[in-house]
C-alpha cells in the first residue's frame, strides 16, 4: 500500500490513506484539540475545535473528519486556526453554567481543560441557558443537561457499545437535548446504569450519583461499626486519580487509606468472589450432572443483568441465581460477621467501592435485604472514593501498604481476576476442574479468555467432557453471543458476560480517562496481583471453608439460597 | 381520552398491515411514521413502541426522529384548531404575548391539545394578512388585530 505523503505544521508526515489529518498529526508529535470526537465511536465533525487550515482550501476544515492527502499542507496553529477554534469555544461556553468551582468535574473537565489550553480569556457571549431540569431519577446516573454541549459522545457509545440506546438527541434547534424517548426519566427507562455515558462525557452533564455524604456521615456516627468492601478492580485503577500510571497496583495503599478514613473494618469483594465461584461452580455442576437449563451465564454484573431482564427475559432462567459478590458480602457481613463478633446487624453500615455504578442500582434492588436490613448500605464509585481521599487531605502515594482485616479480607487470586473479562470463567475453570476431576490443575492460566478481544471461546477438557465455554464484554458483544445461542448458531455450557469493556476494570465509575490501552494496562495488573497471592484457587480460600463449616453448611445448601442466591424480573424492552 | 378509537380495531389492523411490510427495515422509519402519522391522525406512545419493535430502531431515536420534524406530533388533535401567526409582522406586533396568554389560560403549548380534547394549538408562518396582525386562526376562521385579552372571548364561542 502506498503512503500518503503530507506537511504538517511544516513536518513531513507519511500516513496510510485514509487516515484523518488528526490521527497524521498524531503521528508527528503534533497535539489537535478534540471534544466531540471518540475514536471509532463519534466521529461527526460537530464541535469544530479540531480546525486547521489547509493550504489551498476554501475553509479551516475539522481534522477529526477529513481525510489526509497527498501533497496536503497543514497548519495546526496560525492565527487564524487559533481565532476560529477559541470562537467556537466560546460560543459553546456562551449557555453554559459558570459553576466550575462547584462542579463534580472541577480539574477533570475537558471544556474546562480546553478553556485553558485555548485561553479563553473571557466569556464574551451571554446566551440563554437550557430549558431542561436535572434527572436525577436514577439511583446510578445523574444528568444535567445544562452543563451538555451535544457532543454525543454519550449517545454513541450507549448505542454503539453497549447496544441500549437509552439515550439519543431529542428535540430541535434550542430545545435539543440528549434524553430518553419522550423525554423521561433515566431511572423509568431501559438505561442498564452502566455508567459508560458518564466516563466518556467530557463535562459533568452526564455523572454518577455522589453519595459520599452519606459514607461521611455514617463514619462520623459513633453508634454505626461501618465496614468497606473493595471490588477487585479498584486496587489497579484509583492510583490514576493521584497521577500514578495506569495499571498501578495500589492494594495496600488502598487499605492504609480507608482505614485513615475511618472505617471500622477494611474488607474485600475478593473475598465473596470466591464464595461467587463456590456457588456457581457448583451450580454449573449441578446443571450439567442434572440436565439443568444450559447454557448457564454468570450473574456479577448488574449492567448485564438488567440489561438481559430488558432486551433477553426469555433467557432469564440462564442466568446463575447466584447474587453478585458485593451482595454476598453485604447479606453476610450483616449475619456471619454480625454473628461471630457479637454485634448488632442493625448498627452495622457497609459501603462498597465499585468500579460501577451499576452497583448502585444492585445495592437498592429490593431482593438485596436478605439479613433482614438492606444488605449493602452504600456505593461508592472509584471516582467517589478518590474524592473522598482528596477532600481528607490524605497523601496517597506516600501511605505505607497494609493488609485487609480477617475474615472477610481473606481472598485468593482467583477472587482478585473478577475484575478482567474472562476472570469470572477462568477462576470459575481452575475449581470446576478440581471438583469435577478431583486432581490438582497445574497450569493455571487460561489464557484464551483473558484479553480485549470482544468475544471469546474456549473449549476445556473436565474429565473426559469437553465444556464449551464464552466469554463476552460489552453489552454490544453480549447481544452477539446471546443471538448466536438464540439462534442455535453456538452451543454452550457456560457464558461469562460483563457489562462493561474489558470487564470492570473498565467500570463506568472508574477515573477518567478509559481507551483500550489503559484497560489493557489495569488487566495485566490485575493478572499480576493474581500472580501475587500465594493461593490462587477459590476452594482453597480459608475463610472460605471456614465460612462454609460454621456458617453456611455447603455450597448450594440452604443457607447459601437464602442469602446468596436470588430471582430476576423480566422488564419491558423500552 | 378516547380519541378515534370508535374504528379503533380498523385503525389497529392497518398498522399491522403497515408493520409488517416494513418490518426488520430501520430505514423505512420516516415513511413509516408518516404513513402510521396517517392511521392515527398522531403517533400515540403505543403506536411509536411498535414502530420501534418493528423496525428494530431503539425508541429513543424513533422518538428523536419525531420530535425533530415538526410535522410529526404526538398529540391527538382537538376538535378545533388553533392557528397563531408567528410571521415576523405578527410576531412585532405580540403574537409572543397571545401565545403566552394561550398557554397561560389554556395550559397549551404549540403541538399540544387541551386535555379536554376541545383545542389544539399550532404556530402558523404568514398568512398575507400582515396589516391586520397578530393575527390567529381558530378552524377556518380568522381573527384580526387580536389583543391578548379579547382571547378568551374568542375561544369561548366556540366551545359547547
Ligand atoms: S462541566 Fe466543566 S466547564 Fe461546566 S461547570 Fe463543570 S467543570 Fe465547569
Ligand atoms: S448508563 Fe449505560 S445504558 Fe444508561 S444511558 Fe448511560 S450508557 Fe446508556
Ligand atoms: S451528556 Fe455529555 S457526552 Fe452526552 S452529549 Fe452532553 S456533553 Fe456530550
Ligand atoms: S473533534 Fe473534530 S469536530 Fe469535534
Ligand atoms: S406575519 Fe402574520 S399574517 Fe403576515
Amino acid at each position: 500500500m502506498s503512503l500518503v505523503t503530507l506537511t504538517i505544521d511544516g513536518r513531513q508526515v507519511q500516513v496510510p490513506p485514509g487516515t484523518t489529518i488528526l490521527a497524521a498529526a498524531r503521528q508527528a508529535g503534533v497535539k489537535i484539540p478534540t471534544l466531540c470526537y471518540l475514536e471509532e465511536l463519534n466521529v461527526i465533525g460537530a464541535c469544530r475545535l479540531c480546525l486547521v487550515q489547509v493550504e489551498g482550501a476554501r475553509a479551516l476544515v475539522a481534522s477529526c473528519v477529513t481525510q489526509a492527502g497527498e501533497g496536503m499542507v497543514v497548519h495546526t496553529s496560525s492565527p487564524e486556526v487559533l481565532k476560529a477554534r477559541r470562537l467556537n469555544l466560546e460560543l459553546l461556553m456562551s449557555n453554559h453554567p459558570q459553576e466550575c468551582l462547584t462542579c463534580l468535574r472541577n480539574t477533570s473537565c475537558e471544556l474546562q481543560q480546553l478553556a485553558a489550553e485555548l485561553g479563553v480569556g473571557e466569556i464574551r457571549f451571554q446566551g440563554e441557558m437550557s430549558p431542561y431540569e436535572v434527572d436525577d431519577s436514577s439511583p446510578s446516573i445523574i444528568r444535567d443537561p445544562r452543563k451538555c454541549i451535544l457532543c454525543r459522545r454519550c449517545v454513541a457509545v450507549c448505542e454503539k457499545v453497549q447496544g441500549v440506546s437509552a439515550i439519543a438527541v431529542q428535540e430541535r434547534g434550542f430545545d435539543t437535548v440528549v434524553a430518553p424517548a419522550f423525554l423521561a426519566p433515566l431511572g423509568e427507562v431501559n438505561c442498564v446504569n452502566c455508567g459508560q455515558c458518564s466516563l466518556v462525557c467530557p463535562t459533568a452533564a452526564i455523572h454518577e450519583r455522589d453519595e459520599t455524604d452519606k459514607v461521611w456521615a455514617a463514619l462520623a456516627d459513633p453508634e454505626k461499626h461501618v465496614v468497606v468492601q473493595t471490588a477487585p478492580a479498584v486496587r489497579v485503577s484509583i492510583g490514576e486519580m493521584f497521577g500514578l500510571e495506569p495499571g498501578s497496583i495500589v492494594t495496600g495503599k488502598l487499605v492504609a487509606a480507608l482505614r485513615r478514613l475511618g472505617f471500622d473494618k477494611v474488607f474485600d469483594t475478593d473475598f465473596t468472589a470466591d464464595l461467587t465461584i463456590m456457588e456457581e461452580g457448583s451450580e454449573l455442576i449441578h446443571r450439567l450432572q442434572n440436565g439443568g437449563r444450559l447454557p448457564l451465564i454468570t450473574s456479577c454484573s448488574p449492567g448485564w443483568i438488567k440489561f438481559i431482564e430488558h432486551f433477553y427475559p426469555n433467557l432469564l432462567p440462564n442466568l446463575s441465581t447466584c447474587k453478585s459478590p458485593q451482595q454476598m458480602f453485604g447479606a453476610l457481613a450483616k449475619t456471619y460477621y454480625a454473628q461471630k463478633e457479637g454485634i448488632d446487624p442493625a448498627r452495622i453500615f457497609v459501603v462498597s467501592i465499585m468500579p460501577c455504578t451499576a452497583k448502585k442500582y444492585e445495592a437498592g434492588r429490593p431482593e438485596m435485604n436478605s439479613s433482614g436490613y438492606r444488605d449493602v448500605d452504600v456505593v461508592l464509585t472509584t471516582r467517589e472514593l478518590g474524592r473522598m481521599l482528596k477532600q481528607a487531605g490524605i497523601d496517597f502515594e506516600s501511605l505505607p501498604g497494609e493488609d485487609y482485616d480477617a475474615p472477610l479480607g481473606i481472598s485468593t487470586g482467583a477472587g482478585v481476576i473478577f475484575g478482567a473479562t474472562g476472570g469470572v470463567m477462568e477462576a470459575a475453570l481452575r475449581t470446576a476442574y478440581e471438583l469435577v476431576t478431583g486432581a490438582t490443575l497445574f497450569s493455571l492460566d487460561f489464557e484464551e479468555v483473558r484479553g480485549l478481544e470482544g468475544v471469546k471461546e474456549a473449549s476445556v477438557n473436565l474429565a473426559g467432557m469437553e465444556l464449551k465455554v464464552a466469554v463476552a464484554h460489552g453489552l454490544g458483544n453480549a447481544r452477539k453471543v446471546l443471538d448466536a445461542v438464540v439462534n442455535r448458531e453456538r452451543e454452550y455450557h457456560f457464558i461469562e458476560i460483563m457489562c462493561c469493556p474489558g470487564g470492570c476494570i473498565g467500570g463506568g465509575g472508574q477515573p477518567f480517562p478509559v481507551d483500550n490501552e489503559i484497560r489493557a494496562r489495569r488487566i495485566a495488573a490485575i493478572y499480576q496481583a493474581d500472580r501475587q497471592m500465594p493461593l490462587r484457587k477459590s476452594h482453597e480460600n480459608p475463610a472460605v471453608q471456614a465460612l462454609y463449616r460454621e456458617f453456611l453448611g455447603e455450597p448450594l445448601g440452604h443457607k447459601s439460597h437464602e442469602l446468596l442466591h436470588t430471582h430476576y424480573t423480566p422488564r419491558e424492552r423500552f | 381520552m378516547s380519541f378515534g378509537c370508535k374504528c379503533g380495531g380498523e385503525l389497529n389492523s392497518k398498522l399491522d398491515a403497515l408493520l409488517e411490510q416494513y418490518r426488520g427495515q430501520p430505514s423505512a422509519l420516516i415513511q413509516v411514521l408518516h404513513q402510521a402519522q396517517g392511521i392515527y391522525g398522531y403517533l400515540p406512545k403505543k403506536v411509536l413502541q411498535r414502530v420501534a419493535e418493528a423496525l428494530n430502531v431503539p425508541l429513543s431515536q424513533v422518538y428523536g426522529v419525531v420530535s425533530f420534524y415538526s410535522f410529526f406530533t404526538i398529540h391527538p388533535k382537538g376538535k378545533h384548531q388553533i392557528g397563531v401567526c408567528k410571521g415576523t409582522a405578527c410576531y412585532v406586533r405580540g403574537a409572543g404575548q397571545l401565545l403566552d396568554r394561550i398557554k397561560e389560560e389554556l395550559g397549551l403549548k404549540p403541538g399540544e391539545t387541551t386535555e379536554d380534547g376541545q383545542f389544539s394549538l399550532e404556530v402558523v408562518r404568514c398568512l398575507g394578512a400582515c396589516g391586520l396582525g397578530p393575527v390567529i386562526t381558530v378552524d377556518e376562521d380568522v381573527h384580526a388585530r387580536v389583543q391578548p385579552e379579547r382571547l378568551s372571548g374568542i375561544l369561548a364561542a366556540y366551545r359547547q
